[in-house]
């Protein structure tokens, strides 16, 4: 198994998810640059935090033409694991991967702080590490983190368990940032992608605070 | 030719930046203001085609990046400048 931490230009948390994988897990990862065209030796995918293109037009918007997003959609639609994380949340709402579309914050600023955030689905590869229930210290850094979907998607995700993390509690103090449902992370149909605002590559390790994110990397590749 | 491209945010999508400006503009006296709506303004130039080939390509360009299709809609004018 090798992991591959998709690197665009602007992107600033690939370095983070790559020791993550490497040095806290011991699994091979790569950096793929996004103008490569070949994933076929992966079996996980991290679409890493960042301000790929500068968010220039919007968050994400530009990167989802670059090379390698139509190979991380064909890897997604065969079912392998995919995680974006922040702005690679947004390539993947933007990709068409993931419903909806994170546009600004209800206050118009970047909040870089620790959320607490409660796994709503226990029974995914990226959770089944957590309990259902369960919260969740991460610290989340962004300025279009503010989830937005059709009352179509939303409905979608709420009966089929797309929801994977939530803002808690749900009132205005633990909804940083203004999300419908105060959703922080989804899962797409087939339960194979994860987009989250949240950084957890940032929350892996005691010294680092809190190593409450670590359980997603360890469920994903199936390793403790 | 010319498009010129105006891009705005999707009834019942927060706009935090139009919302803020009006109670500024309403502190100010605009007594009579009743919305304000921040958005885009794009222009694009194109060499060597019609008007009713630059306005396909300036509605592509809309649809496949320039507009989010989930919370914003756009207009645009083509003129041969």
């Amino acid at each position: 198994m090798r992991v591959a931490v998709v690197v665009f230009p602007g992107s600033n948390c690939d370095h983070d998810a790559y020791h993550v994988i490497q040095h806290l897990l011991n699994i091979d990862v790569d950096f793929v640059w996004h103008k490569e065209k070949d994933l076929s030796k992966y079996g996980a995918v991290i679409v890493p935090g960042g301000f790929a293109y500068g968010d220039y037009l919007r968050a994400g918007a530009i990167a989802r033409f670059s090379p390698i997003m139509e190979e991380v959609i064909k890897f997604a639609n065969r079912g392998k694991p995919v995680i974006g994380i922040c702005n690679g949340f947004q390539i993947l709402v933007e990709s068409g991967l993931l419903p909806g579309a994170l546009i600004n914050n209800r206050n118009i600023k970047f909040i870089s702080r620790d959320v607490c955030i409660r796994a709503e689905n226990s029974d995914t590869i990226f959770t089944s590490y957590y309990d259902e229930g369960e919260l969740l210290t991460i610290p989340i850094a962004h300025r279009q983190g503010n989830y937005f979907a059709k009352p179509d998607d939303i409905r979608q995700l709420k009966d089929n368990g797309q929801i994977a993390f939530t803002y808690y509690p749900e009132d205005t103090d633990g909804n940083p940032n203004g999300s419908l449902e105060s959703i922080a992370g989804i899962l797409n149909g087939a339960k194979n992608v994860l987009g989250m605002m949240p950084h957890p590559e940032r929350a892996a390790e005691e010294i680092l605070g809190a190593p409450d994110g670590l359980k997603i990397f360890q469920s994903m590749l199936g390793v403790s | 030719m010319k498009a010129k491209i105006y891009i705005t945010y999707k009834e019942g999508i927060l706009d935090p930046e139009g919302n803020t400006v009006k109670r500024a503009l309403k502190s100010m006296g605009f007594e009579t203001l009743d919305t304000v709506q921040f958005g885009k303004y794009i222009e694009m130039t194109f060499n060597d085609v019609t008007k009713e080939e630059a306005e396909l390509l300036t509605d592509d360009a809309c649809r496949k990046l320039l507009a989010n299709h989930n919370t914003q809609s756009y207009t645009f004018e083509v003129t041969d400048e």
